[in-house]
């Protein structure tokens, strides 16, 4: 895989159930306990209610692209040899967006509102992270 | 309640070190402290007149919390009655002066000095011959998944709601290059600008290399170690300072929360609620506008929601040079961040001073009785307007 020597995301204990998720093949987002609100990445409370407390609950791993870029500038060098590459945004069919990469497709055929769907590549030693294929509608 | 603070107090100084690749100071509080000194020196006042220190940490004084202090002593300042540290990001400039004015009004500080700087570019590394650290690395941070996923910046985040508005709205390249050349055209008039011998055309905006699509090189500002100051007194002690007091007739906020990519509009239609109706004035009376641009694409929304054109035609709005020297609207006459420096939100309210006071020389406007100056903080997060008069 392209990604080797990718900076590798720490484990907090706030994202340790997406992690958890991943690595079943599952696409995890946080259910507040109080309002049902679905939010993404970690937060300690939710913005709608202020509740404190939240599960971790799968979601389809469906969405479209809500937006991308195409980076050519190299801050790291592990996409040195990846320029230019893009970077999405994916809104899921439950509401939360993402950040991730598109994978099996060029940067600049990516469009707004192409439907996506996830899929997971080994990052480190043991992590499974998702990013997102093009999907049939 | 409100209380008039129309005309109440006047910009009476303007302090501007060397812009760009400068390393005349080893950081950012030897060039705020240069700034505040040129600053007084043009109002005709020392630096015992000041008892308000405002301050807006650069990038590369984030650390410090308590920056108005440290630089209230290394600058020897005693007696102050008014001072802090304030962070809204580009929009920090408008939000100091509108700190400063309601504290003058209120009797609470009688000269304070407003003040922006950052060192965010390295001296060349004698080891290595070429620059260590430079933009990329001061505005280059991740965590987390994004690092993992090469999300870098503020460049990458900009791009995602540039993008968006460009599918919404069908919003073009060119007309992101409309605005870069618009102000390259006038920064070759300004002898301070970083890009004053560097004409731009289209070809050249198409030619330049991406730094992040849709993202020219030219779309981007120019991260510049400086300091920008001003002076923020009453208007009647203005009146007998060395030049005619720039007057502060409206001011105002607005912060808009919620994510930019879903909406698309800064804090600017908030803000200017409150600043127009303050200032009394209609979008009509602007004969000028300094507005941030930390982006093309900013200076494309930000016109849209001030009204200039309707919402999601700030795209044809600046074709055909409206916006630049020859066009029926003047906008970041001096070159602005992208083409002259990046002091964030100082940038503009520094070229509205000059073009107010009629010191602009080449590129003054003809009408500049009123000037509209706008900053913009985060990604669409923050925003601040200023309505500044040459009368009261
Ligand atoms: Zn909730």
């Amino acid at each position: 895989m392209a990604s080797v020597g990718r900076p590798i995301p720490a484990v907090t204990p706030d994202m340790a159930g997406f992690f958890e998720g991943a690595r079943r093949g599952q696409l995890m987002v946080e259910k507040c306990d109080h309002c049902g609100a679905l939010r993404f990445p970690a937060h300690d409370l939710c913005a709608k209610c202020l509740g404190r407390g939240a599960t971790w609950v799968p979601v389809s791993g469906r969405g479209e692209i809500y937006s991308f870029n195409i980076m050519h500038q190299v801050y790291h060098p592990a996409f040195a040899a990846e320029v230019p590459y893009a970077v999405i945004v994916v809104k899921l069919e439950e509401g939360p967006k993402m950040i991730s990469n598109l994978v099996g497709i060029k940067p600049h055929e990516i469009r707004i509102g192409m439907p996506v769907e996830v899929t997971f590549e080994r990052g480190g030693e043991d992590l499974m992270i998702p990013k997102f294929r093009p999907r049939a509608r | 309640m409100t209380t008039d603070l129309r005309a109440k107090c006047a910009i009476a100084g303007l302090g501007q070190t060397r812009m760009g690749k400068n390393f005349d100071h080893p950081n950012a509080m030897g060039f705020a402290i240069e700034a505040i000194e040129l600053a007084l020196e043009d109002a005709g006042l020392s630096r015992e007149d000041l008892d308000g220190l405002l301050v807006n940490p650069g990038v590369t004084w984030m650390e410090n919390a308590m920056a108005s202090f440290s630089l209230q002593q290394a600058m020897g300042l005693t007696d102050l009655t008014l001072t802090a540290t304030m962070n809204l990001g580009g929009a920090t400039a408008g939000a100091m002066i509108m700190h400063a004015t309601q504290a003058i009004a209120a009797g609470m500080a009688n000269v304070v000095a407003c003040v922006f700087a950052d060192a965010p570019l390295r001296p060349p590394s004698p080891e290595k011959g070429k620059a260590a650290g430079g933009s990329a690395a001061a505005y280059g941070f991740a965590r987390g998944l994004n690092a993992y996923y090469g999300q870098f910046g503020v460049n990458a985040a900009y791009a995602f709601v540039a993008q968006r508005h460009m599918h919404l709205y069908g919003t073009r390249q060119e007309h992101l290059g409309a605005i870069a050349v618009a102000e390259r055209d006038w920064a070759n008039l300004n002898p301070a600008a970083q890009f004053y011998d560097a004409p731009m055309t289209m070809a050249d905006y198409n030619a330049a290399r991406w730094v992040v699509e849709p993202f020219h090189l030219y779309d981007c500002c120019l991260v510049s170690n400086g300091g920008l100051a001003v002076i923020v007194t009453s208007a009647e002690r203005a009146k007998s300072l060395k030049h005619p007091p720039v007057y502060i007739l409206g001011m105002g906020q607005g912060h808009p929360g919620g994510d930019p990519m879903d909406t698309l509009v800064s804090g600017a239609p908030l803000a200017k609620k409150t600043a127009f109706k303050m200032a009394g004035i209609e979008l009509g009376d602007i004969d000028f506008a300094e507005l941030y641009d930390c982006y093309t694409f900013t200076v494309l929304v930000t016109l849209e929601d001030y009204g200039f054109c309707k919402k999601g035609e700030g795209g044809p709005f600046v074709e055909g040079g409206r916006i630049g020297p020859k066009g029926s609207l003047p906008v970041n006459t001096g070159g602005g961040q992208l083409s002259s420096f990046y002091m964030w939100g100082m940038t503009p309210v520094a070229e509205a001073v000059v073009q107010m006071r009629g010191e602009a020389a080449a590129r003054q406007v003809p009408r500049h009785d009123i000037g509209l100056v706008s900053g913009n903080g985060g990604i669409l997060s923050t925003h601040s307007t200023l309505v500044l008069g040459a009368n009261p």
